[in-house]
């Protein structure tokens, strides 16, 4: 069981490309071929981890590694995800200066770091439709509290910051405040409170 | 050395909210503002090995600025400081919730908060996608065509397609990818230089 936790992160580590977000369809695609916990206790301990400082991916591991193998468990799978990082970027250090003149407009380089950037939105996409089931979804209302989210995330890109102008100065202060996910995860839970408590 | 880093990254991973991008300015205004450790230059550089190379972005770049600032032990100290405070906080957490979790009220807090984290993931992918795409504007007319974005964007479109519906392990879609890339960036040299060649 160990051994598997570490081997899964390890994997996670190596392989998660783009970060937080990008990483968690790699953890719940080894959380699910493992069948370590629910799809609903996945998305848990994915609020948990947005909500609790620190990298997300540092705060999943340490709660799947807790729940799979107690503290052992979430050391190991600590550890197994922060490995292949020091490992690689280690190398990336140490050949710092000879790998920026050597690759940058080295066109297999830059179009490889372009296309991982275009495979992970997929990863991400996947990630989220995946999650999309009736445990997590139970009824129109938690749909209602899906598009509100979607919304207020999304809004302000569409909020152009003005030089000068106060109102739409203040338009953009407010929906930059309104898509913090903290604060949506916050207010998410007390609309939950209130509507189902 | 290896305290002063355990300090600072102890400090950043303590009081930063939402992951390693909310991470980024803040390290930069401790190791680049005020400790002078690295410059602002070596720091845009930092971001973009730490975005290119795997793993988490944090992580990635704790071990840059350990190595430049302390060698090994300024990683080991960089390192430890940024995954510590976010391991023991789960770690507390994870004891406490399972008993918490059968509480109604958690439950019905949950049932609200369950949504609001999918939509999280979800829609973060439109600026994502924004920024991937060049628009008008930016980069060369060729780098604008239609062609040059829309094969990138069949990547992800197959990339999610194939993970939700067949489970596909995402690694395979990241090796893909890669494997791919490199082999029609090759054709692509190969052609042009024979047609360099005939003319």
């Amino acid at each position: 069981m160990l051994l598997a936790l570490f081997t899964s992160f390890f994997k996670i580590g190596l392989f998660g490309f783009g970060g937080g977000l990008a990483i968690l369809s790699l953890i719940q695609m080894e959380v699910e071929t493992n069948g370590w916990m629910g799809q609903q206790e996945f998305v848990d301990i994915v609020a948990v981890s947005q909500v609790t400082p620190g990298p997300i991916g540092i705060n999943c591991a340490t709660y799947v590694g807790y729940t799979v193998g107690g503290i052992w468990g979430s050391i190991l799978a600590t550890l197994a995800i922060v490995l292949p990082s020091l490992i690689i970027m280690l190398s990336i250090c140490k050949a710092y200066f000879w790998l920026s003149k050597r690759f940058k407009g080295n066109p297999y380089f830059e179009q490889t770091l372009r296309m991982l950037r275009f495979a992970v939105i997929g990863l991400i996409a996947s990630a989220a439709l995946l999650l999309i089931k009736p445990t997590n979804f139970i009824d129109s209302t938690s749909w209602i509290i899906f598009s509100v989210v979607a919304f207020l995330t999304i809004l302000p890109n569409f909020v152009k910051k003005k030089e000068g102008n106060k109102i739409s100065n203040i338009q953009y202060q407010i929906s930059n405040i309104f898509s913090h996910p903290i604060l949506l995860i916050v207010l998410s839970g007390l609309a939950g409170y209130l509507i189902y408590g | 050395m290896f305290w002063q880093l355990f300090y600072t990254y102890l400090k950043i991973g303590t009081f930063t909210l939402g992951g390693g991008y909310a991470m980024l300015p803040l390290i930069q205004r401790e190791v680049v503002d005020r400790k002078h450790w690295i410059d602002e230059e070596e720091f845009l550089n930092m971001i973009a090995l730490a975005q290119a190379a795997p793993g988490l972005i944090a992580v990635n770049s704790a071990i840059f600025i350990g190595w430049r600032v302390g060698g090994w032990r300024g990683v080991c100290g960089a390192v430890l400081g940024a995954v510590l405070p976010s391991f023991l906080i789960i770690l507390m957490i994870a004891m406490v919730f399972r008993d918490w979790k059968e509480q109604p009220a958690v439950e019905a807090i949950f049932k609200g908060i369950r949504p609001a984290v999918v939509a999280l993931i979800a829609a973060p992918l439109f600026k994502l996608a924004k920024n991937a795409i060049k628009a008008k504007g930016e980069g060369t007319k060729g780098e604008r065509s239609l062609a040059y974005n829309l094969w990138p964007l069949a990547i992800s479109l197959a990339a999610a397609l194939l993970i939700w519906l067949l489970h596909v392990n995402p690694v395979w879609i990241i090796l893909a990818t890669i494997v791919l890339t490199l082999s029609v960036v090759a054709i692509v040299n190969k052609t042009n230089s024979s047609i360099n060649r005939k003319s």
